[in-house]
């Protein structure tokens, strides 16, 4: 089955038996490997893509369901010679260890800051009419969807939340 | 994942077509998907609604709101009407899942998530939910997350979405298509069964049907709120959970409605429970009588009986909060 994506702002095709997942076609189709294979069932977060301008899980979603749409990786956000503001901020803080989950947490991250901008609620927000506010509260919440078992929250918060006091990612 | 046929619908009518042909329906696919891996379910064919025309949210008449079957559940959550007038459905939507699986998960698809019943999941153990007559052994196993209400001696499991629970507190109704052309609105009650000897039939959808809105009264009261009490504080499902909307009004509380999740094969209501508070002036006394009221009828199925206490304090907790000046 033929799939058309536009990843990383270039116009990809695949073709893949219709129970490809996206994260299989980056993966394996487009030899995109910074995009990590966790859990494959949507609870730990280390495939998290940006599709449509928003952060999916792209285990829990088809290739072909993505026929004619945007995708972001990592590979999309920044290269080792320019970083992006993020990456730069979580190698500052040492926001990691052994670093698999980090594509995961660095693309969850930069989409959930333009989310909070938007004024999204989260869980956590007091009031759910009103604005959320930045805090470390807030941006821990936010993250529950990216696992990280060397358990570097501490540190992938302090990046985080330097980059979204400065209002981008 | 055992192989299958897949079409993107173009239509209402072609989703309703192939559904009534056998397929199944995909549109968020976070729920699907994870059990198609587990071959908990192998359906033969998908039909993908995605690039349908259900994903907005309108003013309905009479002052609620008709919510598009494919509105996305963060979309939902941050949205401005909701924000305002149901608080409590968007504090249930953001007390679900994690930022990436709201962003995919759709109105429709939430509310026919399957149970997390370990059982269910485990396809080495029979489940008469995912294999009809092959038995239950969550009945006399480990029944943490089991229900207190309305089992039977076929099926214990839980519904596990938030949002339902709410929506069954606003008195929302499920707007569905069939393929003769019929539409029909139901309220949740109506909705979903309980497991009975059938446990695998959870709604009273058929074969060919879509659901294409939920639709929203008016919203009955001011003061809502949706707790959920879970084993950890993010990104968890509810051990049990209370979603409440009441006003009060000369010193009385008037037009109670109180929903519970985590306790049954659907989400919860007790008329009793809100008869018994109308009227009445807000007291620690009422809200303990009401508690019990409430899990007078609980079946405990063993590692579940903690739930009743925190089903019975989590009730008296949402009424001190709903009714505090």
């Amino acid at each position: 089955m033929r799939t058309d994506l536009t990843v990383n702002g270039q116009s990809r095709t695949i073709e893949a038996d219709p129970r490809t997942t996206l994260l299989d076609a980056l993966r394996h189709h487009l030899k995109l490997t910074g995009t990590k294979k966790g859990c494959d069932h949507g609870q730990c977060g280390a495939c998290t893509v940006i599709a449509g301008g928003r952060r999916i899980n792209s285990c829990l979603s088809l290739a072909c369901m993505h026929d004619g749409d945007e995708v972001v990786t990592i590979e999309g956000l920044g290269t080792p010679e320019t970083l992006s503001a993020l990456q730069e901020a979580f190698v500052r803080h040492d926001g990691f260890q052994c670093g698999f989950c980090t594509p995961g947490q660095i693309c969850s991250a930069t989409a959930m800051l333009e989310e909070l901008q938007a004024g999204w609620p989260s869980h956590v927000t007091a009031d759910v009419a009103s604005a959320p506010a930045l805090t470390v509260e807030e941006v821990s919440e936010r993250m529950s969807g990216n696992l990280c078992r060397c358990s570097a929250y501490p540190n992938i918060v302090d990046a985080i939340m330097e980059i979204a006091g400065r209002g981008r990612a | 994942m055992r192989p299958f046929e897949f079409t993107r619908a173009e239509s209402a009518a072609d989703a309703m077509r192939l559904a009534g042909d056998g397929a199944t329906i995909i549109a968020g696919g976070t729920n699907l998907l994870d059990l198609m891996k587990l071959e908990v379910m192998a359906p033969q064919a998908l039909v993908d609604i995605n690039r349908l025309d259900l994903g907005d949210i309108d003013e309905a008449e009479g002052g609620g709101l008709r919510i598009g079957a494919l509105v996305r559940n963060s979309d939902l959550a941050a949205d401005r009407r909701v924000r305002d007038a149901y608080p409590m459905l968007a504090e249930a939507l953001l007390a679900g899942a994690s930022g990436q699986l709201r962003n995919k998960a759709t109105t429709g698809g939430n509310l026919l998530q399957r149970t997390r019943c370990y059982y269910y999941y485990d396809t080495a153990m029979p489940c008469n939910k995912r294999e009809p007559g092959s038995g239950c052994q969550a009945i006399g196993g480990i029944t943490r997350l089991h229900a207190l209400f309305g089992a039977s001696e076929h099926c214990i499991a839980t519904h596990p979405s938030d949002m339902a629970v709410a929506l069954r507190a606003l008195d929302a109704r499920v707007e569905i298509q069939s393929q003769d052309g019929v539409t029909r609105m139901l309220p949740l009650g109506d909705f979903y069964r309980l497991p009975g000897d059938t446990p695998h039939i959870e709604t009273v959808l058929v074969p060919g049907d879509l659901i294409t809105a939920v639709l929203l009264p008016a919203p009955a009261g001011a003061r809502q709120t949706y707790r959920k009490v879970r084993d950890r504080a993010s990104y968890a499902f509810a051990l049990v959970s209370v979603a409440g909307v009441l006003d009060v009004e000369d010193g009385r509380i008037v037009r109670p409605a109180l929903a519970f999740g985590g306790v049954g094969h659907m989400p919860w209501r007790n008329p009793e429970v809100e008869a018994l508070l109308e009227g009445e002036a807000p007291s620690v006394d009422l809200f303990a009588e009401a508690a019990a009221r409430l899990v007078a009828e609980a079946e405990p199925q063993g590692g579940n009986a903690f739930k009743i206490p925190l089903l019975r304090r989590t009730l008296q907790a949402v009424l001190r909060e709903l009714t505090e000046a």
